[in-house]
């Protein structure tokens, strides 16, 4: 409550007396969350991209029904650099989104789940890597290999 | 030789640090945003940031408003956010966080800001209130006799019981932060209390409510309760057994 004495006091004291006011931006800061939070972040991230990965599929694939021709043009013109990166964005968007789905289901329905989210998180990670290790060279030579 | 001991741990023996505080301040009525400010305070290792705040309240600033009543880690009145995480000012020793850099200190996230570090606890005590904190028991015992409960059964919700109401779970919840309708970690945790205990009759009522599209699937895991919760409550293992005892259908 802005009761009356605070406020006498904040007008015969200069607010923000103290020089040093390098920090302009009103925000607050960044909630500092740890394992868990950022586990959900990427689970967002990778499941919108997903998500409009699928869209955009759902909708070349239906050209067939239209024509093959327009559909065998759309597929062609995806057979550039640009989207042979952008499909290694896509697998590797979908390789954590199951890997951490993996997780979160265990977190829910294993009775020591909750326990050992922090370690399934790093091995999580570690398998998330590995399959990328695998993948990505391979499909990397596919791409610019020819 | 009792004077020569009573005298060693003169104050200057112990040494001082000069402390960085960034306080984000916020005046509804002079203010049009929050804004940050620091203050130079000298600190013991063993001293808490709420005696920082206080040392600055009293010294050299009277208009910073926060707010505590035990200062103890009991009433839970000082939650805040104490360098980016959720923190009992009054449990934070100057000694455990980094005083080569400055300490961020802001109100919680998710509850309208009211003044400084103080924001509207109203909707979270709503929600408290829609889950029915109470014992639910109508059924008539004995004459002269108690409701029982084996050391087991006590043991199911224990950890539930621990919970002060500081709100530090529910506003470090990034769900919380964007959908202020969900119940929270706090209301589920003090529903959990009840819902498992052996005495209680409403685990009913209480299930249905957080088996809401507001209730306890809104949980996406992220752990920041457990994490924030100054009383070590296993929040996120709660609102798991919750969960699993609306699948169930009983506790
Ligand atoms: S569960 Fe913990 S963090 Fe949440 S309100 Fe209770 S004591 Fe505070
Ligand atoms: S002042 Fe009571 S919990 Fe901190």
């Amino acid at each position: 409550m802005p009761d009356k004495s605070a406020e006498a006091l904040a007008e015969t004291q200069p607010v923000g007396k103290s020089p040093r006011n390098k920090l302009k931006a009103p925000a607050g800061t960044l909630y500092r969350g740890r394992e868990g939070m950022w586990s959900w972040v990427l689970h967002r991230i990778t499941g919108v991209a997903i998500f409009f990965f699928l869209l955009v599929h759902i909708l070349d694939t239906s050209l067939l029904r239209l024509s093959p021709e327009a559909y065998n043009a759309v597929i062609g013109a995806y057979k550039t650099p640009i989207m042979g990166i952008g499909e290694l964005g896509l697998v590797a968007a979908i390789g954590y989104h199951a890997l951490n789905g993996v997780r979160v289901i265990l977190v829910d329905f294993w009775s020591v789940g909750t326990k050992h989210q922090k370690l399934m998180f790093w091995l999580v990670i570690i398998l998330w890597f590995v399959l990328l290790l695998g993948f990505a060279p391979r499909h990397l030579m596919n791409v610019f290999g020819g | 030789m009792p004077t020569a001991i009573a005298e060693a741990p003169t104050p200057e023996a112990i040494q001082s640090f000069n402390v960085t505080l960034i306080i984000r301040r916020f005046d509804p009525e002079v203010d049009a945003e929050p804004r940050w400010q620091d203050f130079d305070v000298e600190m013991y290792a063993t001293d808490r940031v709420l005696d920082a705040l206080h040392k600055i309240k009293w010294d050299q600033d009277g208009s910073l408003t926060f707010r505590r009543s035990c200062a103890h880690g009991i009433c839970g009145s000082d939650a805040m956010r104490i360098n980016g995480r959720n923190r009992l000012a009054c449990k934070t020793l100057i000694k455990d966080l980094d005083i080569s850099k400055p300490i961020y200190v802001e109100a919680i996230k998710g509850l309208p800001l009211e003044k400084d570090l103080i924001v509207d606890m109203e909707p979270f005590f709503d929600s408290l209130k829609d889950v029915q904190p109470f014992l639910i028991a109508n059924s008539k015992v004995e004459k002269g006799k108690e409701r029982t409960q084996s050391v087991a059964e006590r043991a199911r919700f224990d950890d539930t019981t621990k919970c002060i109401l500081c709100a530090a779970c529910t506003s470090s919840c990034p769900v919380f932060w964007t959908d202020g309708q969900y119940f929270g970690p706090a209301a589920i945790v003090n529903a959990h209390r009840f819902i498992f205990d052996s005495r209680d009759e409403g685990s009913e009522v209480r299930l249905d409510i957080l088996n809401d599209k507001e209730g306890v699937w809104r949980c996406r895991t992220t752990f920041n309760c457990s994490e924030a919760c100054p009383r070590g409550i296993q929040v996120t293992t709660a609102i798991k057994e919750v969960k699993q005892a609306i699948m169930r259908g009983k506790p």
